[in-house]
């Protein structure tokens, strides 16, 4: 195919265009770099160092093309489009996995170098038979480093404050689909039949534009690929991410990414976790529930005629306003918290109790696992120290202790806690299929016998069963184990090394 | 509103870290939208005393007292809790601050009392009589387990977590720079740490630690002692250690205690800063756990309280000391009743001198004609406090807010968390942050931070934290910076051991030294033990009934 000639200016602008787009990319991966990696001198000076001498690679990788230029230019065109374009998405999700993040940072940073290295050359060839060599060289230079100029200013006083460095990324990638047309259409000779890659820069192009209408939804993007099933509700409160999922079996509630019951086995948790309790303690009237705003521990507790008081305390108004206002809840939990026996208070549970100084014949406490310092607390002597002080002598409570089975130190250091701070204690566990082994801790400030008898009518439980939990098998049986104290939460510790061997 | 755009623009970026790089390039551009004022010591009333203008004036009326302490720091204020204790309380505290407390005073606003300094004390490990007093007074001792190991209470140890390091782009937790530590670097964090110990098992011959609390009850053998004459760089180097992030593991150290560098500070006062916080059961034993800290919203504004609230009433504020003359029958002294703008003279028996040290050079009239030479050195360091308080937490890339906040590449020493005893995680906060002029000439750095207005002095307190929490800017409501001139005397080379310093102990016929400027180590303790002995030598002195409370 012979070259014909083509009106220069287009092109010219299109150098400018790419040599914007060229330099930021590399500021896009320096600004990342030096953020996520700090120490901005090095990670400046190693981003430039290592984009230059892909460039330069690139540059001399030209030399191989030898038919097809235009082609293989609009080719590398697409790529910078494609790498260059998700390079701050990539990266920033890159970032993610420690051990992934350098090999995508230097392997991405060198790719689009060697691509934009390639550009210039390449173009320089399909314009030198238009052009006189000296005017070319230096038009097509002018404009390249006009472009590298425009591009240091734009970053950061236009693009990353208007547009954030995820849009700016997409933003020149889409830049670099549009050249990749112009180009195809001015080049349309020596191209021929552009079918091909007409198609690959419309792909591209539609990604990139998807990537831009959809930035901010990318984080809500890797949220929901955690969840399996199909997510109803998802809402972040001043306290946590709220998200409710629904599968054909029933619906899930999490907690921070953590579930928090399946509608399928609840019963067997909150079954195990209340009745036990008022097998000690039969005609108790006053009852608090701390945590549980799902309002289904206060649905069992609803069973019992005696009780003609129970207070709620959870946290997150989010979650008890869903249990008394979503019918999935309200059918699930029986409208608990729509009784009138029930008083909710949106409180920190520690506060609630140092605050008053009524008595309880019943406490259940049902807070999600110790995986944070601040739910941490919620399992220190402190704690239980002041939950005794809102115990009536003749009262008791229990707590949903973590798994003896996942996490066997975790569960032992629960109940060794709870003996430090004077009471008596009868560990127990059941069987819930969503969780798996399931550990509580029936306790009371005083010596206690394990109940017999239930309250009948239960799905899970039954008298005959009862004594069954409260015995482990060997791998699950008692440990050795430290109290967890505000200073030194040791619980906590355990807890992520446990788990981190399941998850 | 600039912070909200930022915050979009945080929003937007995805990766909260980017703001702080926006926020740089846009600082000169944010208006005001927060609020704050600078606090902190009255310039002025301390200028006074020294052009000695106030020496001419006429004595407006006379008043005596048995005992005068002078200055409402924890000196002053445990001297005359001492006073108090043991029934005599024919005394009064003259203190030049509308408030009392010193280096350990504090404010409250609407979302949480907080510290303007010194926030934190280590539990005794190895008994202090006074202490363990006023702990139990606050509620913080609660007894003791049968073999007599004190109990705290929970509620007020320094809860977890307790400490975290922002480097190279994330929160580790603990303050020694572990991420990407070689094998030598973490040897030589465990060699340190070995040194430490064996300095904390030393007993000399008269079974006195080489390194206590209060200093007084260390071994002056000058075998440990000439510590005191090399700078902690050098005893580093000279033990061979070389790395980079123990080097600045120990500076971090000294810096937050002295407000000194590693070349300002003593070998033996860098050291003790180590070795006086571990039992020292055994050189070769197991590591041990430093001694926990007590700490509480305000800081040790719960301390003073308590105290000032022995102190009963007797307390002066606006009250500026500028004349103190030695007679034999106890000492007369001149003060400025700011509010009143009189001045009053003061018969007094006894005298507690509980102001720093470097006053004494313009207030006691016999070094005023005649300094002692070692006066001069004396070097305060300046220190830079600021509370910021936020409508909610900053975003956390890494291990989550602690207690403790430091950031590797800052001159600042981070923050404390006002609301972290008892924190719910969520919800507005405030925040501590200190500043130190480490390794500057003081008086350079004293001028460049008085004559800042408040507007520069909040910006470089947010930009040094928005590198680690770009969305703070968003989070600000107000930010308060108190000014501290003088806040410590430096222990540096050959300061705190020098024989001339301790002669200056020794008191002035009937005018006795309390402050920590008395002992050489700017420390809770140490004032507190200095304010107790003088108090106790005044009760020999008076042949009052007291049980000693010197250990």
């Amino acid at each position: 195919m012979t070259a014909s000639p083509v009106r220069p200016g287009p092109v010219y602008l299109a150098v400018l265009v790419i040599a914007t787009c060229g330099l930021v990319y590399e500021l896009v991966a320096g600004a990342l770099a030096s953020y996520l990696l700090g120490d901005t001198v090095t990670q400046f000076s190693l981003v430039i160092g290592m984009y230059l001498t892909a460039m330069g690679a690139g540059a001399w990788l030209s030399k191989f093309v030898e038919r097809g230029v235009a082609r293989r230019f609009v080719e590398a065109e697409i790529a910078v489009a494609f790498l260059g374009g998700f390079s701050a998405p990539i990266l920033s999700f890159a970032f993610l996995s420690p051990r992934w993040f350098h090999p995508v940072f230097y392997g991405l940073v060198f790719a689009t170098g060697t691509l934009v290295g390639l550009e210039i050359p390449l173009l320089l060839r399909l314009l030198r038979t238009s052009v006189a060599f000296k005017d070319l060289v230096a038009q097509v230079l002018t404009f390249d480093y006009l472009g590298a100029f425009a591009a240091s200013i734009l970053f950061p006083l236009v693009f990353v404050p208007r547009l954030g460095l995820f849009r700016t990324s997409l933003f020149f990638g889409l830049l670099n689909i549009v050249v990749a047309f112009a180009t195809i259409r001015i080049f349309r000779h020596e191209i021929g039949p552009p079918g091909g890659l007409v198609a690959k820069a419309a792909l591209v192009g539609v990604l990139l534009l998807a990537g831009f209408a959809g930035a901010d939804r990318l984080s809500d993007i890797a949220e929901e690929q955690q969840y399996a099933d199909e997510v109803l509700f998802a809402k972040s409160s001043p306290y946590q991410r709220v998200v409710l999922t629904r599968n054909k079996a029933g619906f899930q509630l999490f907690l921070n990414g953590h579930l928090q019951f399946s509608s399928v086995d609840e019963y067997r948790y909150h079954e195990a976790l209340v009745h036990p309790a008022f097998g000690v303690v039969p005609g108790a009237r006053r009852v608090a529930v701390l945590g549980g705003g799902d309002g289904l521990a206060v649905r069992e507790v609803l069973r019992y005629p005696s009780v003609d008081e129970i207070t709620l305390v959870d946290l997150d108004p989010m979650v008890t306003r869903l249990a008394r206002e979503n019918p999935l809840f309200v059918s699930l939990n029986e409208g608990s918290l729509l009784s009138p026996k029930v008083t909710i208070v949106n409180d920190d549970a520690m506060k609630w109790l140092e605050k008053g100084t009524d008595l309880y014949d019943l406490v259940f406490v049902d807070f999600p696992d110790p995986s944070s310092f601040s739910v941490g607390k919620l399992y220190t002597r402190h704690f239980y120290g002041r939950l005794k002080r809102r115990l009536a002598p003749d009262g008791a409570f229990a707590v949903q202790a973590t798994s003896p089975l996942f996490a066997r130190k975790s569960f032992w250091i629960i109940d060794r806690t709870i003996e430090a701070s004077g009471f008596e204690t009868r560990p127990y566990h059941a069987a819930v299929p969503s969780f798996g082994e399931w550990g509580y801790v029936l306790a009371a400030p005083r010596a206690f016998e394990i109940p017999a008898r239930l309250t009948p009518g239960l799905r899970f439980l039954s008298d005959e069963t009862l004594a069954a939990m409260f015995s482990f098998g060997p791998d699950m049986a008692r440990l050795e184990a430290p109290v967890n104290r505000l200073h030194d939460q040791v619980l906590v510790r355990t807890y992520e090394s446990e788990w981190r061997k399941f998850d | 509103m600039k912070s909200s755009r930022r915050e979009a623009i945080a929003a937007l970026v995805g990766l909260p870290a980017l703001s702080a790089f926006l926020g740089a390039c846009r600082r000169n551009q944010v208006g005001a939208p927060f609020g704050g004022v600078i606090a902190g010591a009255d310039v002025l009333r301390g200028h006074r005393i020294r052009t000695g203008e106030l020496l001419s004036r006429p004595v407006a009326r006379r008043e005596s007292v048995g005992a005068a302490i002078l200055g409402a720091g924890i000196s002053g204020l445990s001297a005359a809790w001492t006073l108090a204790r043991a029934g005599f309380t024919d005394f009064r505290i003259y203190e030049l601050e509308d408030a009392p407390g010193g280096n350990a005073r504090s404010g409250e606003n609407a979302v949480s009392p907080f510290p303007w300094g010194a926030h934190y004390v280590p539990v005794p490990l190895y008994g202090n009589p006074a202490l363990e007093l006023l702990l139990s007074e606050v509620g913080a001792l609660t007894g003791r387990t049968p073999d007599g190991e004190p109990e705290w209470a929970e509620e007020m140890l320094c809860a977890e977590p307790e400490e975290r390091l922002w480097f190279r782009g994330l929160w580790y937790e603990g303050l020694y720079p572990r991420a990407g530590a070689s094998r030598q670097d973490r040897e030589e964090l465990s060699r340190f740490e070995r040194e430490m110990l064996r300095f904390a098992a030393i007993r000399d011959g008269k079974g006195r630690r080489a390194f206590a609390i209060p200093r007084r009850r260390s071994s002056d053998d000058a075998e440990w002692t000439v510590l005191d004459r090399i700078s902690m760089r050098e005893w580093l180097t000279r033990s061979g250690f070389s790395g980079a992030r123990l080097f600045w593991f120990a500076e971090y150290a000294t810096r937050d205690d002295f407000g000194s560098s590693l070349d300002d500070t003593s070998a033996w006062a860098g050291i003790h800063y180590f070795a006086s916080r571990l039992r020292g059961v055994s050189p070769d034993g197991p590591f041990e756990e430093p001694a926990s800290f007590l700490t509480w919203p305000e800081g040790n504004g719960r301390l003073v309280k308590r105290l000032v609230q022995a102190a009963g009433g007797r307390i002066v504020c606006g009250a500026v000391v500028f004349d103190v003359v030695p007679k034999a029958e106890g000492a007369t002294l001149r003060w400025l009743d700011v509010p009143r703008n009189e001045v009053v003279e003061v018969t007094a028996r006894h005298v507690v001198y509980a102001l720093p040290r470097y006053t004494a050079a313009k207030v006691l009239a016999p070094w005023r004609e005649d300094p002692p030479a070692f006066l001069r050195s004396f070097e305060y360091a300046p220190w830079l406090v600021a509370n910021l308080t936020l409508s909610g937490r900053p975003a956390d890339r890494g291990f989550p807010l602690c207690w403790d906040n430091v950031l590797y590449d800052s001159r600042g020493l981070g923050y404390v968390v006002a609301t972290h005893q008892g924190d719910r995680g969520h919800g507005p906060t405030v925040l501590t942050y200190y500043l130190v002029f480490a390794g500057e000439e003081p008086r350079k750095a004293r001028e460049k931070l008085l004559s800042a207005t408040w507007r520069e002095l909040a910006d470089a307190v947010l930009a040094d934290l928005s590198r680690a929490h770009p969305d703070l800017p968003a989070l600000v409501t107000n930010v308060d910076v108190f000014l501290w001139g003088h806040a410590m005397a430096r222990p540096h080379p050959g300061f705190v051991w020098h024989p001339d310093r301790t002669a200056l102990e020794q008191p002035v016929g009937r005018i006795r030294f309390a402050h920590a400027d008395a002992s050489g180590l700017p420390l809770f303790e140490e004032a507190q033990d200095a304010g107790v002995r003088a108090a106790e030598a005044i009760l020999a002195e008076e042949g009052e009934r007291f049980t000693s409370l010197l250990g």
